[in-house]
This record gives C-alpha cells, structure tokens and sequence, in this order.
C-alpha cells in the first residue's frame, strides 16, 4: 500500500457562515486512536460528504458531533455549536442531539404506526402543539408524504426500505433540528431508493446542515457541496466537492477517489 | 499488474497518438500536392480521410464506455474529457487538410504565383511542427508547451494576413491569376484555421494538467 504523509492535509478556507466546526478533534477507543486533530468547518445549509475507506475515522468523528460516542470513547478537542463548545461534560446532550439529529445506516423505525413514528417523537420532545401539522410537515419534508398520506396508521415495518429511511429521516427532522447527521444513509437501499433520498436531501439542505457519510463516491460527487477525505484517521484533504473529483490537491485522495489506493 | 481500466485508458492514449499522426500525415501530403500539383497525392489525402473520421468515432465511442462503465474522476477524468475533445479538433485538421487536397484538383492547370507557393510551403512546416510539439506534449500531458503554441499561432495570422495582401496585389498585377488566386486564399484561410485547431489542443492539455477550462487564443481568459 502506498504510504502518504499524514501530517500534510489541504483544508479549504470556508467563507460562509458556519453552522458546526471541529478543533482538534481526538477520538480514543481506549488506547487506540481513531481520528487525530480533526479542525473542519461546516457551513450552513450546505452538504458535506466524509469519505474514506473503512476504518478511516469518518463515522467516528460524524458520531462524535453530537456525542454519540460518549460512551464507547473519549473525544478531546472542541465541537464548536453556536458558539458553545458541545464536546464539554457538562452539556446536555440529549439538547445537543436534538439540534444535531442522525439517521443511520439501516432504518429504524420503531414498530408502531407511521404517524406515531413522528408523533412520538415530537411527545419526547414536548412538541405536542399542532401534532397533526407537524407529522404532515415532516412527512412533506421527507418526500414520503404523498406515498404515506392514506395509511398513517399502518405500520411503519410495512414501508419498503427507501420508504423507511424517509420516514427515519422525516422523525429527525420534526424535532426541527439545526444539523442532520447522516451515516451511510442509502448503503441498505436500492438505487432508486437512494437518488429518492439524495433528492430529498438537496431540499432538505434550504432548512438543515447535513453532514453525511458516504462509501458511494458518486453519491458523494452528486450530492454533496463540500467532501472531507478522511485516511487513517486523518483528514487528508477538505475541499470543494467540484474540486475534490476534479482537480484534487493531496495525492492520497486521488489515489483514493480513482481506485488506485492500496 | 495493470487494471482492466489502466488497459482500456492505455488503449484510448493509442487511438489518440494514431490519429494524431495520421492527420499530421494527411496536413503533409495534403500541401504537398497542392504546392506540387500533385492530383494523385491529393486524391489518397481525400480517400484517407474516411480513415481518420473512422478513427474518431471509435475514440469517442471508447471515452464514452470508460466514462459510464469506470465513472473515472480527477487526472483520469481530465485525461479523457482531454483526449475526447481533441479527437474532435484533429478530426477537423483532417477535414481542412482534405479541403487543400480538393483544392489542388479545382486549381491545376491555371496560372499560378510561385512566391505565394513558397509562403504556403513555409506556413504549412510552421503548422506541422506545432502539431508535432502539442502531440508530444500529450505523450505527458504536459501543458508547459501551451504559450509556445499560441505565440506560433499568432505568427500563424500574421503569415495569413501578409500572404492575403499579397495575394490581392498579385490579381492586380496579372488578372489572369484569378482563379489560382482564389484557391490560393482558400488554402491559407484552412492552414490558418489548422492553427486555430492546434491551439484548442493546447487549451485541453491546460485543463488536463490544471482542471481549468481556458481560451487561449484570444485573451487567455479563464472561463470557469
């Protein structure tokens, strides 16, 4: 395997406004290190593709930013939110994860009835005013409202699986997050499924920052306005996802994007 | 051990340099029976140029499968995307190498202007070693040739302008040099576009090595 130096990176400066930044980010599990001195800047209202082979650090530190990790490793560094640095003990992150929410790889929904999947969640949270609007809105704003409107009491487990992931998605964002992390999204789904959610994310992207982790690097290429390329834990090159694909500075990241890595 | 995607790349490169110096050859030949009054010459440049289109189709036609079978990105994108457009420019050298073969056929046997002759002999040396110089640059893809080729470009326009005036003054001299006279415009009108040609063969060796899309020719402005 061709060895890089992972010392040198190439960063691009972000000039809008940012909606989450990393400084310094460590992540240990136990002894072993998983991501080292990560600085990134998420701007608002853009989407930022991780990539990476696996093992390169980037659902790590995705899980890190809205504390996730908390109890499987230690994260020092700071996770810069509004001006709060997120990553301190005493924040409350269950406040954090409904600014910051995640949809994971598989769907998940919980085995009750499409509108109680919303429902339920926005009862969590307290948001009990205009339920009714509220499931509409998110189910609208996750694409799935049209396919779910006459058979909301149905079964969430009788969806498909792209159908599934919308309504994951649709819950995340009822709670009216600031932030949707999104860990391989579509790597479970079809490809009709997953231009249906990469469609869903690019109107998304008008309200929410998303962040998404991605092993599909035409998902990356199409979707994405920023890509970050994560390699033993480092982020060797954050760029312009234009540029990325194009005309990509760090020599590790061409090797990896054109399938010459290794 | 190469991929099935190095192999396939390696093989479009070789379509790429084939063409190249089959349309080189066609420029050659092409004024070589024009200034010689070579119909017989002029009629092989015109029967190989269903050769060159040929070669074009099945270049393109490879860059295409490579793009949507192995959806290359970054240099093995621009590689492509570079040999891709080129293949377009050198199909239209050949079609401009062929228009001064079928100019010899229409030309021959009419009064001619010998020194007007030499200036095409001299433009057309210019214009194959700038050809020469940028299929070379491609071997690499080096595209430090680049200001090289626009400066040989102007001298190019500057040898079109002069000759035309010269041309001009050459029907007024003699009326009976009408008709070479005409063909003779037509001929240094197509060398000159070859230049233009060879120039957006530089352009793409640009975007090969740096991603950008310029026009060099005329203000080397950077268009994205």
């Amino acid at each position: 395997m061709n060895k890089y130096t992972l010392s040198e990176n190439y960063l691009t400066e972000i000039t809008d406004p940012i909606a989450i930044e990393t400084k310094h980010l460590n992540v240990f599990y136990g002894k072993k290190q998983a991501t080292f001195d990560a600085n990134l800047k998420f701007p608002k209202h853009k989407i930022t593709a991780l990539i990476g082979a696996s093992g390169s650090g980037k659902s790590t530190f995705l899980r890190s930013l809205n504390r996730l990790n908390d109890e499987i490793a230690t994260v020092t560094g700071e996770i810069k939110y509004q001006d709060i640095d997120i990553n301190r003990k005493n924040i409350n992150v269950y406040e954090v994860r409904r600014q910051i929410g995640m949809v994971f790889q598989h769907p998940n929904p919980f085995a009750k009835s499409i509108y109680e999947n919303i429902a339920f969640a926005l009862r969590q949270n307290g948001m009990t005013d205009n339920l009714d609007q509220r499931v509409e809105k998110s189910l609208k704003d996750a694409a799935l409202w049209d396919e779910v409107k006459d058979k909301l009491t149905t079964s969430a487990l009788s969806l498909s699986g792209g159908q599934q992931q919308r309504l994951c998605i649709a819950r995340a964002i009822a709670v009216q997050p600031d932030i949707l992390l999104m860990d391989e999204p579509t790597s479970a789904l079809d490809p009709i499924s997953s231009r249906k959610i990469e469609t869903t994310m690019q109107e998304l992207k008008k309200n929410y920052t998303i962040i998404i982790v991605t092993h599909n690097m035409q998902q990356a290429a199409r979707a994405s306005d920023l890509t970050a390329f994560f390699h033993l834990g480092h982020v060797i090159e954050y760029n312009r996802t234009k540029k990325l694909f194009t005309t990509p500075k760090m020599p590790a990241t061409e090797d990896y994007i054109s399938g010459h890595f290794g | 051990m190469s991929t099935v995607f190095e192999d396939r790349l390696e093989k479009l490169r070789q379509n790429f340099t084939d063409m190249g110096v089959d349309v080189s050859e066609q420029i050659y030949q092409s004024t070589k029976s024009y200034i010689d009054h070579d119909v017989k010459l002029a009629q092989q440049v015109i029967d190989g140029d269903g050769e060159v289109n040929g070669n074009e189709i099945k270049l393109e036609k490879h860059a295409m499968d490579l793009i949507a079978l192995q959806q290359p990105v970054a240099t093995d994108f621009r590689v492509i995307i570079s040999y891709l457009k080129s293949s377009t420019d050198l199909e239209r050298i050949g079609d401009n190498a062929v228009g001064i073969a079928k100019e010899t056929i229409q030309a021959k046997g009419n009064p001619r202007m010998p020194d007007v002759e030499e200036v095409i002999a001299k433009i057309t040396k210019h214009i194959r070693k700038m050809l020469e110089q940028v299929l070379e640059a491609y071997t690499t893809f080096d595209a430090l040739i680049a200001p090289t080729i626009v400066q040989e470009d102007h001298k190019i326009d500057e040898y079109y302008q002069t000759t035309r005036k010269v041309i001009t003054t050459g029907i007024l001299a003699n009326p009976e040099t009408a008709i070479a006279a005409s063909s003779y415009l037509m001929v240094i009108r197509l060398l000159e576009r070859i230049g233009d040609h060879i120039v957006n063969l530089a352009e793409y060796l640009v975007y090969c090595e740096t991603g950008k899309v310029v026009e060099l020719g005329e203000t080397d402005q950077q268009l994205s």
